[in-house]
């Protein structure tokens, strides 16, 4: 039920970050009972596009953003994701946001059951008012049909399928009867085949009834299914806006991840790769958020391997899967021997060293020096810097050492700090970065495992960085295995790539390859024609 | 200026201020209304060495992230199970104080193994935790206090009684061997040199322990637990150890205590020493998450500081004990000041 | 779904370990003892008309995730100062514990809302904050009942005042209301009395619970129970919210307080709230709650078991060991162990929960495996 009244209208919208540009002049229009297709790689702004125009604080917080919305011809003004509620912006979020505890109807109508007067309101207040429950399963039943699915009202979340929680979240937002323009933020990532088919049935549904609606996802059959049209956002720019049946995967695809070539720089490898170091075949990682489902593939020695795909598919439980910080399953050989999984000591031991994703989390210590940062992983795996007493039953801290290395590697790799015993915690980002890199060379290791080197970084951090990573693998042959979600990153310093999608191994192409290929293996249309090595 | 005076203060903490200052000004008081400075300042020096160690003995545990030890009593019966050993054996002086400590330990790590293993599957609910198996130890040694087949007459109770008495004395056995060694007066002050020299030797072991490579990733551990298990660090097993080093500090804690103090209390005496060594932790600067040795010595001497000099003081200005009111509010109001503050923010 | 009988009896069986556990171990000390049974009925029926108005109050606070209120311990001193008030006015009767409890509700409210926002500030600690600030409050009482009263608070009654002329005495005969609640409505079944009024007391308030988890509060209460974030983002206002649970806790603690020192007639001006929190909490444990979830049952279960256990086990250790010191020290440490073990589980459980999501990915994956035909 398509009409010609706006909805929404966005025009120009522009967004930074301090500085780092993410959205730029960006305009589109939205119909009534319209299904907008929003796609675009991780980063490509599509998330701080959906928090403007759910108002979330953190837009304001960062200095607001630039041009105007309108809903149905008003301009908005939302100072709290309240405000855009209240003037019929829906959203359902990736991650559940639903009480495990509570029924199907009582999450429906969180915060706005229906309530019944008594003595005691008078007195106290609204909020001693009674629950009308026959009235709330009356309005959960009736925003239930409207999606026109199979949902008990009185179900308990926590004992759902996820596609009934999925289910719950939308009735959620349509029980709101202000509720004008639906957001869905990769509503289908979580389900199975069927309960997507199900759940995109229920979106034609909800359009036809003439509910707008903005569905985010990466599943491109999907989007070309359900949406009337099509818009891909690239570096904050919106590069490709379509009706879906004018357009195709491969052009989406193209879109998506085209970049001009002229910024993309890779000197050939003089000296050829021969001997396999590592073989990993059907590991299985159970990472939350980055499930590994069986991956195949084999680095050489002194190879720098990259591994890039899309956030959720997978890449990065590959690297925290063989380091034993999540536990897998699977063969990993390691120079043609086999190694035990899910024992970080042991592989620390093998020769392996990892830079984690989560910088602050996994990487640092916060609240320590940076020259115990620096060194601590060694001294704890290969007894470097200690000091032995009795025949090595006593072990003791070298501070003497540690102070030296410590200083190698602040002045190898220009980290800025005030001494060797600043704590992490007071560095920039970067610097932080730097130092988790120190880490993971004063392993002295044979295999290094890099993940995001350069997310939330500044470009001159970034650039030496990489400089860094690319000069220890010539001078040392070392071999690394860089895990990014930056496409132009990995072809930049990578021998190999390989593109992980939904949780295995897309394809592994060399980096000469045009953009548009590592797009499609992104996003699981992988029927290109043989020309990578494709599994 | 102004902002760099402020900086300074919370770097040092305001509960550290206000009770430095509290206790100066009690000191600068004291010889007007009558308290002699001398007396008071070597009541603080024997009641500082008594306690030290007991402070001392939370430290691994909050290195290692398990907070602070409200379980401490698992350690104190160690230590009273050695005390009462080491009577029942008969040996007196410092052999019977030694003896004491070495039957303690054993118990203390076996307490402190079982003790740990519950720790690490809690991890989050520590301190509430910790709390009631505290309580719940030193409500079932009472039964076994009554229980335990030991004999000697300075212990049990006297004309058919069963069991042991509630409070025992040392005096006969190792009452002072530590704080008479080497101890001399000056200007009217008592120095306990021994007992000082024995929790002077107690903290250098606990300093260098945290300078072996076993230290070093217990800290880590304390400090971010997810980094030191990627380091190949086995993080459980660190919180274990902390566990068990804490229980074996603690119960020779309670010995240097005892042989201070002249008695072995048993029964529900142990029941609240937690309360107070933590509050002197705290007092030192030290947090939920963080110690020092420094900690531990600041602390230890300020409380014992507050302690010793407000009845003295405070008494003889208003003619009433408020010390023991006094000491509830900010033994109790520096360990819920703790509690209250977050952690700092990842990120 | 679907439950197969066995399946039904097992979970039962977990779900109430602890109550099952008591009613053995009563089942071997209650003829061990020796006691009569209508002695023992007596005393259950005095002992539920006295204590479960404390275990009451602390429903609310679980209900709203905030654990086991052992805060209730301020709300105690409350009921105890409006408790000293009326016996130096020389208030009598049943007017007199209305009196004491209107007195002291303002003060129940001040404090509660100051131990909310501590409660909120220690968010993720609650149990052991709220412990330690039982501990902290009872200094701050001690020094307003021992040296402010009778000397910035105008004390009259030599009978109540210390003799130096300020504070007040270490005990308090409350001979003016004793047991005025419980015999305002007598009733004596064979010779088993029955304190009807203070029945109908507890009675009204179960019925104010059971009303109150339907209001819309009550939901909210609720919902922030089970997770702050997502209530936050409803719009419901989470620290409010929490910090009323804790209000009504501590409003319900200090009349629960003036009813069981009616009934036991003297009050420990210095003592007799200190154990209410860890007595209250270890009754409504073993009645089956746990720190997540409680309700009205687990409430009267608890007070029966822990008091029935209170009042045989010394006579029973007695005749097990010949020594009834065993069976006193006995009680204590099962209200401690009892508080111990459940906290242990339910931060086991939780931490078990917090791997679970792990543990899914796992399952999936083992199963994708097997039905491949296993992992190479």
């Amino acid at each position: 039920m398509e009409s010609n009244e706006v909805v929404l209208k966005v025009e120009n919208i522009g967004k930074d970050f301090f500085g780092n540009v993410v959205l730029k002049s960006v305009s589109f229009e939205v119909k009534k009972g319209e299904v907008i297709g929003l796609v675009g790689e991780n980063g490509a702004g599509k998330s701080t596009l959906m928090n403007i125009l759910f108002g979330l604080p953190v837009i304001n917080e960062t200095g607001g953003f630039s041009g105007n919305f309108f809903l149905n011809g008003e301009k908005a003004h939302f100072s709290s994701s309240f405000d855009a509620l209240d003037a019929g912006i829906g959203m359902v979020h990736q991650e559940f946001v639903l009480l495990p505890g509570f029924t199907a109807t009582e999450n429906i109508l969180l915060n706005r059951e229906s309530v019944k007067d008594n003595f005691a309101v008078n007195i106290f207040g609204d909020r001693l008012k009674h629950l009308d429950r026959e009235d709330m399963k009356k309005r959960a039943v009736n925003a239930i049909n409207k999606l026109d699915v199979n949902l008990d009202p009185e179900m308990i979340v926590a004992e759902m399928p996820v596609g009934h929680r999925q289910f719950t979240e939308i009735a959620r937002e349509i029980d709101r009867s202000s509720t004008k323009l639906l957001i869905l933020d990769e509503p289908t990532a979580v389900l199975t085949e069927s309960e997507a088919e199900i759940m995109i049935k229920a979106a034609k549904k909800l359009a036809e009834e003439g509910m707008s609606i903005i569905f985010i996802s990466h599943r491109l059959h999907e989007v070309l299914d359900l949406c009337d049209r099509v818009l891909v956002l690239r570096d904050g720019n919106l590069v490709f806006e379509s009706e879906s049946e004018n357009t195709n995967p491969r052009e989406i695809a193209e879109s998506m991840v085209g970049r001009s070539i002229s910024d993309f720089e890779h000197t050939e490898r003089k000296k050829e790769l021969q001997k396999d170091l590592l073989e990993v075949k059907d590991l299985w990682v159970a990472m939350p958020g980055e499930v590994v489902k069986g991956v195949n593939f084999t680095v050489k020695k002194g190879e720098i391997f990259g591994i890039g795909g899309l956030a959720g598919q997978g890449k990065l439980g590959i690297a925290n899967g063989i380091m034993g910080l999540f536990p897998s399953r699977g063969k990993v050989l390691f120079k043609g021997e086999e190694i035990p999984l899910n024992n970080t000591k042991n592989i620390l031991d093998l020769g392996f060293s990892f830079v984690s994703e989560d910088r602050r989390g996994v990487g640092l210590l916060l609240d320590e020096p940076i020259d115990w940062n620096i060194t601590f992983t060694a001294m704890q795996a290969h007894e470097r810097f200690i000091v032995k007493y009795l025949g090595g039953l006593l072990k003791f801290r070298n501070d003497k050492e540690i102070r030296k290395e410590a200083l190698k590697y602040i002045d190898m790799l220009q980290i800025k700090c005030t001494s060797e015993k600043q704590f992490a915690r007071a560095l920039s980002g970067g610097n932080q970065q730097k130092v988790c890199l120190a880490k993971a060379f004063a392993l002295n290791p044979e295999i290094l495992f890099v993940s995001e080197p350069t997310r939330g970084i500044d470009v001159g951090a970034k650039e030496l960085v990489l400089n860094a990573l690319k000069k220890y693998n010539e001078e040392s042959g070392i071999t690394i295995i860089i895990t990014s979600s930056e496409l132009e990153e990995l072809r930049s310093i990578s021998d190999r790539i390989a593109i992980v999608n939904e949780g295995k191994i897309a394809g592994i192409l060399p980096p000469s390859k045009p953009a548009t290929d590592f797009g499609l293996l992104m996003i699981g249309e992988s029927n290109i024609n043989g020309e990578g090595e494709i599994k | 200026m102004k902002n760099s005076i402020i900086e300074s203060i919370e770097k040092i903490g305001w509960p550290r201020i206000i009770i430095g200052l509290f206790l100066a000004s009690m000191f600068v008081i004291a010889p007007f209304v009558g308290v002699s400075v001398g007396t008071s300042i070597s009541d603080v020096l024997v009641r500082f060495t008594f306690n030290g160690v007991l402070v001392l003995s939370l430290l691994p545990m909050v290195k290692s992230g398990c907070g602070l030890n409200f379980g401490l009593q698992l350690g104190i019966i160690s230590g009273l199970l050695g005390a009462v050993t080491s009577i029942e054996i008969g040996i007196t002086g410092f052999l019977g104080f030694l003896i004491a400590i070495g039957v303690s330990i054993p118990f203390a790590i076996l307490f402190g193994i079982i003790y740990g293993l519950l720790l690490n599957r809690v991890k989050g609910d520590e301190m509430v935790v910790a709390t009631y198996v505290g309580f719940s130890v030193v409500s079932f040694m009472n039964m076994m206090w009554l229980l335990l087949p030991y004999k000697s007459p300075d212990m049990i109770w006297g004309y058919g009684g069963t069991g042991l008495r509630t409070t025992i004395s040392v005096e006969k056995y190792w009452f002072h061997v530590l704080n008479d060694f080497l101890s001399f007066e000056i200007g009217g002050v008592y120095v306990p040199t021994g007992g000082f020299l024995f929790f002077a030797l107690m903290c250098l072991i606990v300093w260098i322990f945290f300078k072996s490579k076993t230290g070093t990733a217990m800290t880590a551990t304390g400090s971010n637990p997810v980094y030191a298990s990627s380091s190949g660090v086995n993080v459980n097993k660190m919180r274990l150890v902390s566990v068990i080093i804490s229980s074996i500090i603690a119960a020779i804690g309670i010995l240097v205590y005892e042989q201070g103090f002249g008695f072995i209390q048993l029964y529900m005496a142990p029941l609240y020493m937690a309360f107070p060594a933590i509050a002197a932790l705290l007092l030192g600067g030290a947090s939920v998450g963080k110690a020092t040795i420094a900690n531990v010595i600041i602390g230890t001497f300020l409380f014992q500081g507050i302690l010793t000099m407000t009845p003295s003081v405070i008494n003889n200005i208003i003619k009433s004990d408020m010390s023991e009111t006094i000491r509830i509010i900010v033994s109790n109001g520096m360990i819920v000041y703790a509690l209250t503050r977050r952690k700092k923010a990842r990120g | 779904m679907s439950m197969s009988n066995s399946e039904k009896v097992k979970k039962f069986l977990i779900n109430n370990t602890v109550p099952i556990l008591f009613v053995v171990l009563l089942f071997f000390a209650i003829p061990l003892s020796g006691f009569s049974p209508e002695y023992l009925a007596n005393e259950m029926i005095t002992r539920l008309g006295r204590n479960s108005f404390l275990v009451l109050a602390l429903l609310i606070p679980v209900m709203a995730g905030m654990g086991m209120n052992f805060g209730i311990v301020l709300g105690a001193m409350a009921g105890e100062i409006g408790l000293i008030f009326i016996t130096d006015w020389g208030v009598v009767g049943i007017n007199g514990v209305f009196l004491a409890m209107i007195i002291s509700t303002p003060i129940a409210i001040i404090l509660g809302f100051v131990a909310g926002l501590i409660l909120n500030a220690a968010k993720g600690r609650e149990m052991v904050t709220g412990f330690m600030l039982g501990f902290f409050m009872n200094g701050v009482y001690q020094l307003f009942v021992l040296y402010g009263m009778g000397n910035i608070i105008p004390i009259n009654n030599p009978k109540i005042l210390l003799p130096r002329g300020y504070g007040i005495r270490n005990a308090i005969d409350l001979v003016n209301i004793r047991q005025a609640f419980d015999s305002f409505i007598k009733l004596k079944i064979g010779d088993i009395s029955i304190p009807v009024f203070s029945f109908i007391i507890i009675a009204i308030l179960c019925i104010f619970i059971v009303w109150f988890r339907k209001t819309k509060l009550g939901q909210d209460m609720r919902a922030v129970g089970q997770d702050n974030d997502i209530a936050a983002a409803s719009g419901i206002a989470v620290k409010r919210t929490r910090i009323l649970s804790i209000v009504i806790s501590t409003v319900l603690a200090c009349y629960g307080q003036i009813i069981f020192l009616q009934n036991i007639g003297t009050m420990n001006t210095y003592n007799s709230h200190e154990q209410v929190g860890t007595f209250a909490v270890a009754a409504i444990l073993i009645g089956g709650a746990s720190v997540a979830k409680a309700n009205i049952s687990n409430v009267f279960i608890g007070v029966v078991l822990f008091h029935m256990t209170f009042i045989v086990s010394p006579r029973a250790g007695k005749e097990l060991v010949g020594q009834a010191q065993i069976g006193e020290h006995f009680r204590v440490f099962v209200s401690y162990a009892v508080i111990a073990i459940s906290l242990a589980l339910y931060a086991w459980r939780r931490q078990a929960a917090k791997n679970r999501e792990i543990k899914a990915v796992l399952d999936e994956q083992n199963e994708a495996i097997e039905n491949r035909g296993g992992s190479q």
